[in-house]
């Protein structure tokens, strides 16, 4: 008997065994379907959080106070009082200290109330200079940027984020209006463009002001030089390594520390984010795709046992197609096919329906979903081999058996 | 006479027999039975049931022969035995001057393939398939092209008067004639031996006749046929029967004298 022959008379089972093939089919659908979906999640929420990283802005250093040792944690460099201060931020930005370093944006941070008319708000104010633009990689949608003049005049001037503009004014327009933030009443010189939807990231609700504004009439406090942060842009990629070499030379010098363990400042780049929450998600997605194994088991023992009930329902046929003169040989090869045909058939209906969720279902839900060719190819690899150990198995030992004790099997 | 296309064998002699070399049976040597000392015993266990005894045939070819016994006899295991569906316990089987005791696997399919057709009492047809499909099986593990297992299915089944339900399923069809799709089945490969087990039991008695008729006529045409029965009225229609109880072969008795008994 050739192979296609097998093959026909394997194929021809498939077909007359209509309940049994449609069963095996939907196990496997639903259990590759989940692979599919769940993995998909997983890796679909590790690219967002890699998406909302990059947007913090191209080769970017973060100069935080404060520093962390691996022994004992968190450590203040001198109490609470911010180490950062607006002049170091001013030699960083020197081209003679620092060549890599394209652009310094000093930042002061605070949670303040805005207040337009009878509408209140509280947003992140940030207190900044010019280049807090390039370095954050922002545009305008509307009016202008805070320019240097403005710092240097401490001028009343606010730009917001396009979510507090709306919060704030609604439909009107905000650009010429008059803000009160923190009960110093500011005119609003422009709009930040959205930066995307990006569920982790509140980019969008924020305003800026002019930094000597923010330390002089705002934050205020005994130490008006005092920074929440610096943002550092490297002039490139390649020389981002050599940007933090050079921040962390001069910031070093300036605050006279001589071991590097002791500074009192932390540098952490936009990579070593991406990598720790990189690390975080690939955690979710191995704990997707177990609980996704997890429901093709389920899935495989469902198949299971639907092919060992139906090969003990036809030990019968087997040991009539062995009294007409059928191998072993060609009893497993037969339910080989078989077995291959409802795994193959239903690991490509449940690719196909992971597929076509994953595209219909981030409509409905906010997280996105991303297709995995490894897991799909994976999920069917693993259908096809339960559906061959356990439809093959149970019908080769039939096959072994002598005719006689195969046809009278009830 | 060795020509199974001769006229007598057509139940509906205006249906032409189709494909003539299919109805020859092969120039092989005589499928001779020879059964010394055979033994069977069942294990369930710890108990042993002996279903043969020291069981000695032989069979020559072209007879037709008919295993009688009441059930529990060891008459099926014997059937069962020659059929090459089992293997004895004990003793020694050689099939046509072959020793197949001592046959592997796949050489035991091969002559159950070739040289034996067998006719069940359960028909034993694949629900899933129509007659037509169900004849060519044996044709399929002989390895015969498609278009020659179909010609020669649908000339088997002509023979046995199933020219008109080709396209039907078993479970179309009525008992004396899901039999006669199995005698097709039977002698669809040619086999010098065919085995019957009980092939009127589950049939009424026209039924039946038709049945015991087909079998007389394969023996007609020089196959050698073994029937296996608990019913001395089927018996008769064999030209010699064997009597069989609890597992061992009474006497040898020619058709007349079984037929005289009461």
């Amino acid at each position: 008997m050739n192979l296609i022959e097998t093959f026909r008379t394997g194929m021809e089972a498939v077909v007359s065994h209509r309940l049994r093939s449609t069963l095996t089919v939907l196990g496997i659908m639903i259990g590759i379907t989940a692979v599919i979906l769940t993995v998909g999640l997983g890796e679909g929420a590790q690219q967002q959080v890699g998406s909302a990283i990059s947007s913090l802005g191209a080769n970017l250093l973060i100069v935080t106070p404060g520093s962390t040792t691996s022994s004992t944690g968190i450590r203040g460099g001198s109490g609470s009082a911010s180490t950062l201060t607006v002049a170091n931020a001013n030699v960083l930005a020197s081209k003679t200290v620092a060549p890599d370093i394209a652009g310094v944006a000093p930042v002061v941070s605070a949670s303040e109330s805005l207040t337009a008319g009878t509408t209140n708000w509280t947003t992140t104010l940030v207190g900044s200079t010019a280049s807090w633009t390039s370095v954050r990689g922002r545009t305008m949608a509307e009016g202008r940027f805070v320019s240097g003049h403005d710092v240097q005049t401490h001028a009343a001037v606010v730009v917001l984020g396009p979510t507090t503009a709306s919060q704030l004014f609604g439909n009107r327009d905000p650009v010429g209006q008059t803000v009160d933030v923190a009960g110093t009443p500011m005119s609003v010189i422009g709009v930040l463009t959205a930066e995307g939807s990006s569920s982790t990231s509140n980019d969008d609700d924020q305003a800026i002001i002019p930094i000597t504004t923010a330390a002089t009439r705002i934050i205020g406090g005994t130490n008006r030089n005092a920074l929440s942060s610096i943002y550092i842009q490297a002039t490139s990629s390649q020389t981002l390594s050599a940007a933090y070499q050079e921040a962390d030379n001069a910031l070093l010098s300036l605050h006279g520390i001589t071991t590097a363990t002791n500074a009192d400042f932390t540098i952490t780049s936009q990579q070593s984010l991406l990598a720790t929450a990189t690390s975080v998600d690939k955690t979710l997605t191995v704990l997707l795709a177990g609980i996704a194994g997890i429901s093709l088991l389920v899935g495989g023992i469902g198949v299971m046992n639907i092919m060992l009930v139906s090969v003990t329902e036809r030990i019968r046929e087997i040991g009539l197609r062995k009294a007409l003169g059928a191998t072993p040989r060609v009893i497993r090869r037969q339910f080989l096919v078989e077995a291959s045909v409802l795994g193959l058939v239903g690991g490509m209906l449940g690719a196909v329906l992971g597929l076509a969720v994953a595209i219909v279902l981030p409509h409905f839900i906010s997280n996105p979903i991303a297709i995995s060719a490894a897991a799909i190819a994976g999920s069917i690899a693993v259908a096809i081999a339960i559906g061959v150990a356990f439809g093959v198995y149970p019908a080769s030992r039939a096959a072994r058996l002598a005719p006689i004790d195969a046809l009278r099997s009830e | 006479m060795t020509e199974l296309s001769s006229p007598r064998l057509s139940f509906d002699a205006t249906q032409p027999v189709r494909i003539d070399d299919t109805a020859r049976v092969p120039a092989q040597p005589a499928p001779v039975i020879e059964i010394e000392d055979v033994h069977k015993i069942y294990r369930t266990g710890t108990l042993e049931v002996a279903a043969l005894r020291g069981v000695s045939l032989t069979i020559s070819s072209g007879e037709y022969v008919a295993l009688m016994g009441p059930s529990g006899s060891g008459k099926s295991t014997l059937m069962h035995i020659l059929g090459c569906l089992d293997v004895p316990t004990r003793g020694t089987y050689r099939l046509a001057g072959e020793d197949v005791s001592t046959m592997t696997e796949v050489d035991l399919a091969d002559v159950r393939n070739r040289r034996i057709g067998f006719v069940f009492q359960q028909f034993n047809l694949l629900p899933s398939l129509t007659a037509w499909r169900n004849v060519e099986l044996p044709l399929i593990y002989a390895g015969v092209d498609r278009s020659t297992r179909k010609e020669r299915a649908l000339a088997a089944l002509d023979r046995v008067g199933m020219g008109d339900r080709v396209e039907h399923r078993p479970g179309e069809l009525s008992g004396g004639q899901q039999q006669r799709v199995a005698v097709a089945r039977a002698v669809v490969s040619n086999p010098a031996l065919v085995l019957a087990d009980e092939p009127t039991g589950n049939l009424d008695s026209v039924s039946a006749r038709e049945v015991l008729n087909l079998l007389a006529e394969l023996h007609d045409s020089g196959r050698t046929v073994v029937l296996i029965t608990h019913d001395a009225e089927v018996a008769d229609a064999a030209s010699s029967t064997f009597r069989i109880r609890d597992g061992q072969i009474l006497d040898a008795s020619s058709a007349a004298m079984a037929g005289g008994r009461p």
